[in-house]
């Protein structure tokens, strides 16, 4: 039995403290009116920069005359919305956000992006760590179903770390829901009057979408994918600890496989649908058909890397007896290949949309390359590098040191994967990495460590009941 | 020189690894091991190095992305820059997506192939070749150990390896070798 140490709890809670104090500095600098935006604009033009992002992140716009930002063009989008009348003067393509209110200033543009900024760092952190729990969750079940003979010694770990669907879920549905009831404005298609072609905000790409996008039907949805993840995981994890009290049989060794069977099945559909609703609903004009699968591959990997590295902690406090270097050489090979998974499908995304450069699609990259370009391409590096050069040596998959690096790695990377997934539909080109995006990281990240180790010391480390148990105890690569 | 070797033939593989243990144990000389299959540890039991056959793999992966990439931006970048379809072929880095999948599949097919063809080499194998088997039988169910009986006693050599499970023993005995 693992108990929770002082430690831990103490080291949990200062993250969450620490974490929720950036988060609320990151709310509390966000500009409360329009005015403050156009005079910090104003500032900004007068030290000669232009734009503040662009010098922020040195991402070179194009400037041709260093002159007002008003004159510039503005290349964010290349959304073809009907702008031609409204922005005579202002040729530019228009954002979602700007789709808004097509005679708003580009103040009024940037207050919106710096409104939105706390409110998505907190949604990209809890979306983050979410998937982490529901990952490892479909990894739990792949592995039951599969009925590998090396897990079953770290079964516990993995319901351990799958429990944080329960409040990391609650708090994603109240965050789906306070952006439901308009609270913030990260989905533009929730805006009043979008479907509406009296009104200024009316979009006719987004209009056609709203049988699919409506806030109850998207409120409904997730509610049912969220409860249905979260009876399987209950349902699991009670399934093993009866398994363990009466292992004759293997009634509920079998009840739980069926039950992994259907969750599978359950969790691609529902999988699929969630990233559509809440990453890709982001950019409403936007569609992509493998989008699911790339969210899901981004999943996994992050949840195999978490499983590695909570399993390597523990092992190192000697509460894992059983768990050999040959299970972390097992999940290391799992972490190498859902990286090149991820890659293959991030990819597969890119160039077929960069190959064709249909207008309609591509501007979802064209926003990411000028102005996330650091960040879009060096999470790949970091995401597919890394991992290929540290993890391809099987020798090295075995030294905890190694895989711990690689992990970290793995898990910054595909925070930023989300970050770029999610930013450029809220915030676009005014992004940083600064209080409120690491405020909301620590804090969940520190709600994470606390209730999911909290689960693991609920029960013992070792599901003696698992008819696979004996083989996984001396599983040998 | 009379040089002595014996074959031990067992048929069973874990009468064979034992067997390869007890004779390591008395440091007689194993010359060779005919199965008719792997047998799982065989190669640790016997001591043997590990391949470096995965490093060369890793290499010639790399020569085949370095020829992938030297191939395409000689062709498509430098000797003739057409304008195919709108592609931005000013730079190698603008268009790399376009050469991505080639670059992979060289990669993947120099890593193969090389590695393959090194196996062949260092293992001689070739079409023609002479098979060099000292008893057909060890294609099918026997195991065969060959034990380097050379200024040993051929008695009580031939004794101990009966112990450990040998169903026969043949002793080789050639002048040169």
């Amino acid at each position: 039995m693992y108990t929770l140490t002082t430690k831990l709890k103490v080291f949990a809670i200062i993250l969450m403290i620490l974490g929720g104090l950036l988060t609320a500095v990151g709310f509390l600098t966000a500009p409360a009116s329009e005015a403050e935006v156009e005079q910090m604009l104003a500032e900004e033009a007068e030290h000669g920069g232009g734009h503040g992002e662009a010098a922020e992140h040195g991402e070179t716009m194009e400037h041709g005359a260093t002159g007002t930002h008003d004159a510039e063009p503005h290349k964010e989008t290349g959304y073809i919305t009907d702008n031609s009348t409204e922005h005579a003067d202002d040729a530019h393509t228009t954002t979602p956000h700007e789709a808004e209110d097509h005679g708003g200033s580009h103040a009024e543009h940037v207050y919106h992006q710096l409104v939105n900024r706390p409110w998505s760092a907190i949604y990209v952190a809890c979306f983050f760590f979410f998937m982490i729990g529901l990952g490892t969750l479909a990894f739990l079940a792949i592995q039951k179903v599969a009925q590998a003979g090396w897990s079953p010694v770290l079964f516990r770990v993995m319901e351990g770390i799958s429990s944080y669907i329960l409040p990391g879920g609650i708090i994603m549905f109240i965050l789906l829901l306070l952006s439901g009831l308009g609270l913030n404005h990260i989905f533009t298609w929730m805006e009043p009057g979008i479907d509406d072609p009296t009104s200024e905000a009316y979009d006719h790409i987004v209009a056609g979408k709203t049988g699919f996008l409506n806030v109850p039907f998207w409120l409904i949805r997730a509610g049912i994918f969220l409860v249905g993840w979260n009876i399987y995981r209950w349902n699991i994890r009670r399934f093993g600890l009866n398994q363990d009290d009466k292992p004759e049989g293997n009634v509920w060794y079998k009840k739980a496989f069926k039950h992994s069977a259907m969750f599978l099945v359950f969790f691609i559909v529902t999988e699929s649908i969630m990233a559509w609703d809440w990453i890709l609903s982001f950019d409403p004009h936007w569609f992509s058909t493998l989008f699911g699968w790339y969210v899901f591959a981004s999943m996994i990997v992050s949840a195999v890397t978490t499983i590695a590295l909570v399993t390597i902690f523990l092992k190192g406090k000697g509460y894992l007896e059983f768990v050999n270097d040959s299970h972390i050489h097992d999940l290391a090979k799992f972490m190498f290949g859902f990286s090149i998974f991820w890659t293959y499908l991030w990819f597969s995304q890119f160039m077929l949309i960069w190959y064709s450069n249909i207008p309609e699609e591509v501007t979802y990259f064209v926003t990411r390359i000028e102005d996330y370009n650091i960040l879009f391409f060096g999470m790949v590096a970091i995401n597919f590098l890394f991992p290929l050069l540290i993890l391809m040596n099987s020798d090295f998959k075995r030294v905890n040191w190694f895989v711990v690096t690689a992990g970290i790695f793995i898990l910054i990377g595909h925070y930023l994967d989300i970050f770029v997934m999610i930013m450029p539909g809220t915030v676009g080109a005014s992004w940083f990495i600064g209080f409120p995006e690491i405020g909301a990281f620590l804090f969940f990240a520190g709600l994470f460590l606390l209730y999911v180790f909290h689960n693991i010391s609920k029960a013992p480390l070792l599901a003696k009941g698992d008819p696979f148990i004996g083989e996984s105890k001396h599983f040998h690569y | 020189m009379a040089t002595h070797k014996i074959h031990a033939l067992y048929n069973d593989d874990d009468v064979l690894l034992r067997a390869v243990k007890q004779v390591r144990e008395q440091h007689f000389h194993i010359e060779d091991i005919f199965c008719p299959f792997p047998v799982h540890g065989l190669e640790k039991a016997m001591g043997l190095a590990d391949t470096r056959l995965a490093i060369n793999a890793f290499l010639y992966g790399i020569v085949g992305l370095a020829v992938g990439t030297a191939m395409m931006n000689y062709i498509m970048i430098e000797d003739w820059p057409q304008n195919i379809g709108g592609k931005p072929s000013f730079s190698y880095l603008e268009n790399m997506p376009a050469f991505v999948p080639i670059m992979f599949e060289l990669t993947v097919f120099f890593a193969a192939h090389l590695m393959v063809i090194t196996f062949y080499l260092r293992s001689r194998l070739w079409p023609f070749k002479k098979a060099e088997n000292p008893d057909v039988r060890t294609t099918d169910d026997h195991f065969l150990m060959e034990v380097d009986a050379h200024g040993e006693d051929i008695d009580s050599i031939t004794k101990f390896l009966y112990d450990t499970g040998a169903v026969e023993l043949v002793l080789i005995d050639k002048e040169d070798h």
